[in-house]
């Protein structure tokens, strides 16, 4: 059976010298192996919670294990150990003059020595597809890319769990289809647990599993397919419908014909073939 | 106010061993009052075309037109300030430039760099703040108490209180959650409308291009390949392809739709709304 590799229990927290509680009695937990996706609309708590995950913030209450290990001040370094985390900007994460110093920073940092070190930034780049560009600039790469680049660096040092903070909100289509493939494919390949903050439906809908943050609370955890039920109560948590649900909401108001609740743009190309073929 | 390009070429470090050329021979011209988009694949130049716009580059080659002035290569340029100020750039993450102790301070310092009194500047403050959907409140607050949402907002009545008459987004509801996004775009929008201000879109986004854009200007590796409506340009999508860009969402499922149905519908849809009224159209009225 998986085991918890993250578990939040009961976490509040108010930022210092601020007026609310951005967290509330938040209870959660991601299984080894897992990719659960975050979401809610702006202020809802959720980079927050990437924040206290990190160690960057403690909790006022609550508690956090990360691999077994519980989350305090004298225990930060060990945790951070487990976790990567890839954040927004792409231009704000790079230190090396080159793609593979880049990715070796972290390692250097970490005390790895050399013929380790440039064993595991070849497979860091070899991982994320990139490894054509070890002696490249990283200004000089694509949004994508550089998150490419960004995600090797993290890779190289071995986590068991990446946290992408919003990874894809800066990037272009192609780059944020670029990365979304990486992601699965590193879950599928390499068991790893991943934990991806977005507003991206496109990006959640991929996960195993979501979380809807809603003003500092957790609203709903479900499959991508069970939160999707909600429908137009997603929007009024200030988020979207998937493309095929707004679609067929479109045709059930021009008085088309629609059984009931598609839940994938096929279903819903068959559902209009069928009615189509039958008159 | 129109906007015109005229052969506009720009190379970054001109003349030095770095030297690149970032934008060649563009030329068209953005009417005013009209909602055009600029479109194209990360590195196509969108962003040095940008720059050309309110004369924070000088074409290395080239003229560009902005209303009665004239900006060309190879010459001084005076007292660029009026264009600076009939113009309004909002950068990409712009609240990333706020820099006052408070929200009013903050809104009003583009204006009084543009030699409006301070009076006037807090007046048009109290006016732009609820018009990005804030309240007045908000103005006693320092700027980075404030949400990333409401920062951005913030940061977009900065630009809006030197009331330009161009205004120019550069990837506006970029790291915006879903309602965020609609809701700026919509007051955008709305301004376009009911002032007649003109809209320059930047963007990655086709359905912004496809939503708001009367016309729509494609870059590729720093020409432009294409001018033209919405509905003209994302008729072809292989074309489109070939720049490294895609369609919005509710063309590649119309393709889809009628590949899979054998049906084509007469002209390409630029909304869901569209596109459902013209399948049931086409299908012969709601069924009985």
């Amino acid at each position: 059976m998986a085991r918890e590799i993250i578990s939040l229990n009961s976490i509040t927290f108010r930022y210092p010298g601020g007026d609310h509680d951005v967290l509330k009695n938040v209870s959660f937990s991601v299984q080894e192996g897992e990719w659960v996706a975050i979401v809610g609309h702006n202020g809802s708590g959720k980079s927050t919670l990437a924040k206290l995950m990190n160690g960057l913030y403690f909790p006022d209450k609550g508690s956090i294990q990360i691999v077994g290990i519980s989350l305090e001040k004298d225990t930060v370094w060990e945790t951070r150990k487990h976790i990567g985390m890839v954040f927004q900007n792409p231009d704000n994460q790079f230190v090396g003059t080159t793609v593979q110093d880049d990715v070796a920073f972290g390692l250097e940092n970490h005390g790895v020595p050399h013929e380790e070190m440039v064993k595991r930034v070849n497979r860091a780049l070899k991982q994320v597809k990139m490894d054509d560009f070890l002696n490249q600039e990283p200004h000089h790469l694509s949004g994508g890319q550089k998150q490419r680049v960004a995600m090797a660096s993290v890779l190289a040092l071995r986590p068991d769990i990446i946290i992408l903070d919003e990874a894809t909100s800066m990037l272009d289509p192609t780059g944020r289809q670029e990365v979304i493939g990486l992601v699965r494919s590193l879950k599928e390949e390499q068991e790893m647990t991943v934990l991806s903050i977005t507003h991206d439906l496109e990006e959640a809908a991929k996960a195993d599993r979501m979380i809807v943050m809603n003003q500092g609370e957790v609203y709903r955890t479900g499959t991508p397919r069970e939160i999707f039920e909600l429908g137009d109560e997603l929007v009024q948590l200030g988020l979207d419908l998937p493309f095929y649900l707004k679609m067929g909401n479109a045709l059930k108001a021009q008085g088309v014909q629609l059984s009931g609740q598609h839940l994938t743009e096929e279903e819903l190309v068959n559902e209009l073939w069928t009615s189509h073929c039958k008159k | 106010m129109d906007i015109s390009l005229q052969k506009v070429e720009y190379r970054y470090a001109a003349g030095s061993p770095f030297e690149k050329k970032a934008i060649e021979d563009i030329s068209f011209t953005i009417p005013s009052g009209q909602c055009v988009a600029i479109i194209g694949h990360t590195g196509s130049g969108k962003s040095t075309l940008l720059l050309h716009l309110n004369a924070l580059l000088k074409p290395t080659s080239g003229s560009v037109v902005i209303g009665d002035r004239t900006v060309k290569a190879g010459r001084k340029e005076k007292d660029l300030k009026p264009i600076r100020q009939k113009v309004g750039i909002v950068f990409q993450f712009p609240e990333q430039q706020l820099f006052e102790e408070n929200v009013m301070k903050d809104i009003c310092y583009g204006p009084m760099n543009f030699g409006v009194s301070e009076e006037e500047a807090k007046k048009r403050a109290r006016y732009w703040i609820e018009q990005v959907g804030l309240s007045q409140e908000i103005l006693e607050d320092s700027p980075f108490d404030l949400s990333g949402g409401q920062m951005r907002r913030v940061a977009i009545a900065g630009v809006l209180a030197m009331e330009p008459e161009v205004l120019v987004l550069d990837e506006p509801t970029a790291g915006l959650d879903p309602r965020g996004r609609k809701e700026i775009m919509d007051m955008f929008y709305q301004l376009h409308k009911k002032r007649n201000l003109t809209l320059i879109l930047v963007t990655h986004s086709m359905e912004d291009a496809a939503e708001y854009a009367d016309q729509v200007v494609v870059l590729n590796k720093g020409r432009k390949v294409h001018e033209g409506t919405p509905r003209d340009l994302f008729a072809d999508a292989e074309r489109l392809a070939e720049w490294g860009l895609g369609v919005p969402e509710v063309v590649r499922f119309q393709r889809l739709l009628e590949e899979k149905t054998g049906r084509s519908l007469p002209g390409v849809c630029l909304s869901i709304d569209e596109l459902a009224a013209a399948w049931n159209e086409q299908s012969g009225g709601p069924a009985v």
